[in-house]
């Protein structure tokens, strides 16, 4: 299962030229500033821009190559828009029986019913485009393109459109997507909380090229290329509500390694969550800490040094279990407790953002 | 009313009728290509498209009898195809009114069609649709409003031609007499008062075709 996509196109003052193997499961999140060719790609990958050289072979089956281009209404792919692009002439419940309704009985793999209760669209049915708000619109746009039963996945920032609050409405209907569908997602965005709650897989894109291209925890954490998302480095590890305190409203979650304490975010025991943490909230003490307000204090084990934004700063990475953590210290403390690879120490975390 | 008027009036809406259906068959090819395409050519056929819109409509008829009278390349043409010479005949009469209403049709279905832009499209194909599927299943409807303008600006504006269709056709009763010349007849005969009965159902009639259009646009504007 694996996705692997090379193109190459130019346009006057941009180029884009990337070389990808992506699995063929799990959403990949094509991250990067506006501009630097991120919706071009995903373009590309539907048919929609025709590259000047262009291989997308999905899952083993090759939708385009030197030889052979096959057209955007042939490839068995679903694209959401920034826009919902809706169909203005026709009701709801029309817009999602477009596509559906194209297919073959035998292709159908996702009921009608099913699309939309996923989406929570059911009330809209009869309505027209024009009286829905943005965020059911994308909604619909989105039930309408699942119904096409698509094997890949395409979202260039379906988010855009919409302001903060229902962002937060809409993202937990992308989370059960991501939870509850097999098919593997390609998403544009250049907004990090969307990478860290929905990514798995991350390419970090600049100016028409991949610099990076990984599983999202070890890409967020490496050190030749620290990727902020958003403000600051850090990284976002998988994990499950193993534990709620009621009394302090704290949630102990457990992720590959070791667990934390979280702010109690109403997530049942054994939910599946994530946690971001980032390197200005991770310190590095010698000893376990004792009479300190930090409550997550955990043994690590440093794997390397790296150079910071400032030269005052160094950023180590370190690795809790399996999972890896970064913490920016001065350069002074890191000579002072004469970190090194391979060093155990323990971290001190100071704070942990609980995400979806 | 006399006969000679009745027969006017019938043959002017048998040709309004007729070249709005040629007009809506060839302007809807030509105004999807112009608004989608990004051809060089597409600057020279526009151009083309609203030369009658500025043009005399004498200098339209004349240059048209030219080209398809006996000697012209056109009415050579058409004498070898054994459809004999079409000035002064109904065919001839369509020939002239198709291209002389060809921006009233082209123009408002361009419009139509660019307005759509391609997200609808795209999104269609993303669904499934192959481009001539979307083009019927997205497309025409979406430009419906369009459409109804076209046909209805075609219509009018053939209904009201004179200097072209006296070129062409040249006034022959119960043949090619339309409307407008009509009126012009009963002028010249100093018969006014049969004038006012065309004139004024005229005035009547593109008053009622405009208040159709634009009562349309009132009523959606929320």
């Amino acid at each position: 299962m694996s996705l692997q996509a090379r193109f190459e196109l130019d346009y006057p003052g941009f180029s884009l030229d990337v070389d990808l193997e992506l699995p063929g499961q799990g959403v990949t999140a094509l991250f990067g500033p506006s501009g630097c060719g991120k919706t071009t790609l995903l373009r590309c990958m539907a048919g929609l821009s025709r590259a000047s050289a262009g291989r997308l072979v999905v899952n083993g089956e090759t939708w385009q190559d030197a030889n052979a281009f096959r057209p955007v209404h042939l490839r068995p792919l679903g694209y959401v828009f920034q826009e919902a692009n809706l169909f203005a002439h026709l009701s709801i419940r029309r817009n999602l029986e477009y596509g559906l309704s194209r297919l073959a009985q035998a292709a159908r793999r996702v009921q009608f019913e099913r699309a939309v209760e996923l989406l929570g669209i059911a009330h809209l049915l009869e309505r027209r485009p024009a009286g829905l708000s943005g965020g059911e619109r994308q909604r619909v746009a989105i039930a309408r393109t699942l119904l096409t039963s698509p094997r890949l996945l395409l979202m260039d920032e379906p988010l855009a459109a919409l302001d903060a609050a229902r962002k937060g409405e809409f993202l937990p209907y992308l989370e059960r997507l991501h939870a509850e569908l097999d098919i593997p997602v390609v998403y544009v965005t250049h907004a990090p909380d969307e990478v860290a709650r929905l990514a798995d897989h991350i390419v970090v894109m600049k100016a028409g090229r991949a610099l990076a291209s990984g599983p999202l925890t070890e890409t967020l954490a490496r050190l030749d290329l620290p990727i902020r998302l958003g403000e600051d480095a850090g990284v976002v590890l998988g994990a499950v509500v193993a534990e709620r305190d009621t009394h302090w409203h704290l949630a102990r979650v457990a992720f590959d390694g070791g667990s934390l304490w979280v702010r109690d975010g109403g997530q049942p025991i054994g939910a599946p969550v994530r946690v971001r943490i980032l390197a200005r909230d991770v310190g590095i003490a010698l000893a376990p800490v004792q009479g300190i307000s930090i409550q997550n204090c955990l043994p690590a084990s440093v794997d390397a040094l790296g150079e910071d934004g400032h030269a005052a700063l160094c950023l180590a990475r370190l690795h809790v279990g399996r999972s890896p953590l970064l913490a920016r210290v001065t350069r002074r403390a890191a000579h002072a407790l004469a970190l090194a690879p391979g060093q155990p120490v323990w971290v001190l975390i100071k704070a942990v953002a609980l995400i979806g | 009313m006399q006969d000679s008027d009745l027969a006017a009036i019938a043959l002017t809406a048998r040709l309004a009728a007729v070249t709005t259906v040629v007009l809506l068959l060839l302007g809807t090819p030509l105004a999807w290509w112009l608004a989608r395409s990004s051809s060089r050519l597409k600057g020279v056929v526009g151009a083309l498209v609203t030369l009658p819109l500025v043009l005399p409509p004498a200098v339209l008829g004349f240059y048209l009898l030219v080209l398809l009278g006996p000697e012209g390349p056109g009415g050579r043409l058409t004498q070898a195809l054994g459809l004999g010479l079409l000035p002064f005949t109904f065919g001839g009469l369509v020939l002239a009114s198709v291209i002389y209403s060809l921006p009233f049709v082209v123009q408002p279905l361009q419009q139509a069609f660019a307005a759509i832009g391609s997200e609808a499209l795209e999104a269609a194909a993303t669904l499934r649709a192959s481009p001539t599927d979307a083009f019927f299943s997205v497309a025409l409807p979406l430009a419906a409003p369009g459409f109804l303008t076209a046909a209805v600006l075609g219509f009018a504006h053939t209904v009201g031609e004179f200097g072209v269709v006296l070129m062409m056709g040249g006034n022959i009763p119960g043949k090619t007499q339309v409307l407008s010349m009509a009126i012009y007849n009963h002028v010249e005969a100093l018969d006014y008062a049969s004038a006012h009965r065309l004139a004024g159902g005229m005035l009547a009639f593109s008053f009622a075709v405009l208040l159709l259009l634009y009562g349309r646009g009132w009523r959606r504007t929320p």
